[in-house]
């Protein structure tokens, strides 16, 4: 594992020279660390570059860690990952991605994640992403996550973006069961010339069955963004989709949500907020002792949690 | 401590809001500003703070010109404000905001102490957004906190009274009395309420722009009682800062 690695681990996952549980370190398209657990069994797809994530059904209480890094121009990593969440489990996947790039070649990391969530089972997913590096090539993550619910399973994804990614398209296609739930928290930060399409299809299939997607965004310089999520009711449901985004002159933020409501006892709402940092927040920073810029840094922060 | 030397001011439309204002505060005084709506009461709290800038006068704080100084300035000078309309932060937690506050990491105990003072149970908010999911009335003491949290020589409160929903005001009269007689904090209290005025050092009427009258006696207490009646009549400094 080489030291621009290490260093991206340490910002997107609680790398500290280990991890804790099951894990995968993938550099550059390909494994440069390994480890199963007893319950947890992690191994290379037999059709395609990748994973096979086994967690074996009762499963509580543990982690495992498919960080992923490029960290030269001129390289695309692709990588198919499939978590197989036996029923009754409950445990925290982290799948966080770093592209690191000097040159003028671009760099990117393509990860398609695909969740199967067995009865009863309980996963948190937790991604964040960054690019770093001063070279000129285009750094990118495109990652799609396509996520199987069945009855009473909870997907929790915690995702973000922290900045320095040239480049992102962000594709999330959830098909949920009965009593089923999916909860998104998103958070992008995009500056410069940046770019950032976020896109989720959301499907209640079952009764019961729910999503509450939240997206928090700051769009910087003159950097763009744009937001679509749809929500699907087929059956007595509830959806909820939120896209708050903080624009700065010059950006730009597309946001449409949608609903389709293909069942009388699907309730359904959908919020979108873009605007400036309101006047009135800063001001009151600013009577706590705080500069403009601090009270600007301090909202945004809070803002993108 | 405090000293507003022929303060002037105007709107952007230019309607002349304060006339010529002087006004003193002495050291560690409560001091209760009423009078008609309009009649330049928030103007002035905000010029004290530096969120407005005199259009000419000037303003001395501890013996500091402090008229060309910002509002950052100002409230590092030791000048806190409390809005009269407080504001939601989307992200922000309660503690962190009265960790801003108070300009250092607190305790919980620290924080239950601060908003236990104001009525509100604090573990149920530590972790809770200053955003649209609380109340009026608790934002308005997430408001109250904040400024309690700083520590500051001199406070300007701007109608602490509104928006105060289930809280009474015996309450929130208790917390003046706290920060004035044990704290020995200076306090400007912008307020139209008979039991807030009844606490003053000194109360002062602005009328037209200008300080019309000052005291605490009966005689005083009936001429503010007597402005009651002329809310209407005044230019309409509200439609600027939301009185």
């Amino acid at each position: 594992m080489n030291e621009i690695t290490k260093e991206l681990l340490r910002s997107i996952s609680d790398w500290s020279g280990a991890y804790e549980g099951a894990y995968n370190i993938r550099e550059n398209g390909c494994s440069v660390g390994r480890s199963s657990s007893d319950c947890i069994k992690i191994e290379n797809k037999s059709d395609a570059p990748g994973l096979e994530i086994r967690i074996l059904p009762g499963t509580k209480g543990q982690s495992v860690s498919i960080p992923a890094c490029v960290t030269a121009g001129g390289i695309d990593d692709l990588t198919y990952n499939d978590f197989y969440v036996g029923e009754d489990s409950d445990v925290l996947i982290i799948a966080g991605c770093g592209v690191h790039n000097e040159s003028g070649e671009p760099a990117r990391h393509n990860g398609i994640h695909r969740f199967f969530l067995g009865k009863g089972s309980r996963v948190k997913y937790v991604e964040k992403h960054i690019g770093t590096g001063s070279g000129k090539g285009i750094k990118s993550i495109d990652p799609v996550t396509e996520a199987y619910l069945e009855e009473g399973s909870t997907l929790e994804m915690d995702s973000s973006q922290i900045g320095g990614v040239d480049s992102t398209v962000r594709v999330t296609r959830v098909k949920v069961a009965a009593g089923a739930r999916l909860l998104v928290r998103e958070r992008i930060l995009t500056e410069h010339e940046q770019n950032a399409h976020t896109e989720f299809e959301v499907e209640l299939n079952g009764k019961d069955s729910g999503a509450d997607i939240i997206s928090r965004s700051v769009a910087r310089d003159r950097s763009k963004q744009t937001y679509k999520s749809v929500i699907i009711g087929n059956a007595p449901c509830t959806g909820h989709s939120e896209c708050d985004a903080i624009i700065d002159d010059g950006a730009i933020v597309d946001a449409s949500p949608s609903l389709f409501a293909h069942h009388a006892d699907a309730a359904l709402i959908h919020e979108a907020a873009v605007g400036k940092i309101a006047g009135e927040q800063i001001l009151k920073l600013r009577t706590l002792g705080l500069t403009e810029e601090e009270a600007e840094a301090k909202i945004i922060a809070g803002f993108l949690g | 401590m405090l000293s507003l030397k022929n303060i002037s001011w105007s709107s952007p439309d230019n309607r002349e809001i304060l006339k010529g204002l002087d006004l003193t505060v002495g050291d560690g005084k409560l001091v209760v500003i009423t009078g008609p709506n309009g009649s330049g009461k928030t103007t002035l709290a905000r010029i004290i703070a530096g969120i407005e800038h005199p259009d000419s006068g000037s303003i001395f704080f501890d013996g500091r010109d402090i008229t060309d100084l910002d509002v950052t300035e100002r409230a590092r000078a030791g000048i806190s404000y409390a809005f009269q309309q407080p504001v939601r932060f989307k992200g922000i937690t309660v503690k962190k905001l009265m960790e801003t506050a108070a300009g250092e990491s607190l305790s919980e105990r620290k924080l239950c102490e601060i908003l236990g003072t104001v009525g509100l149970c604090a573990k149920n908010y530590l972790t809770r957004e200053v955003n649209a999911t609380l109340s009026g009335g608790e934002i308005k003491r997430i408001e109250l906190a904040t400024v309690i949290a700083r520590r500051t020589k001199l406070t300007v409160f701007d109608e602490p009274e509104a928006g105060i929903d289930l809280w009474s005001f015996k309450s929130l009269i208790e917390v003046f009395k706290n920060l004035h007689k044990d704290q020995g904090r200076t306090l400007v209290i912008i307020s139209h309420q008979e039991r807030i005025l009844r606490i003053a050092d000194e109360i002062i009427l602005i009328d037209g722009g200008r300080v019309s009258g000052r005291g605490t006696d009966t005689a005083m207490m009936d001429k503010v009682m007597a402005q009651g009646g002329m809310k209407a009549a005044c230019c309409k400094e509200e439609e600027y800062f939301g009185e």
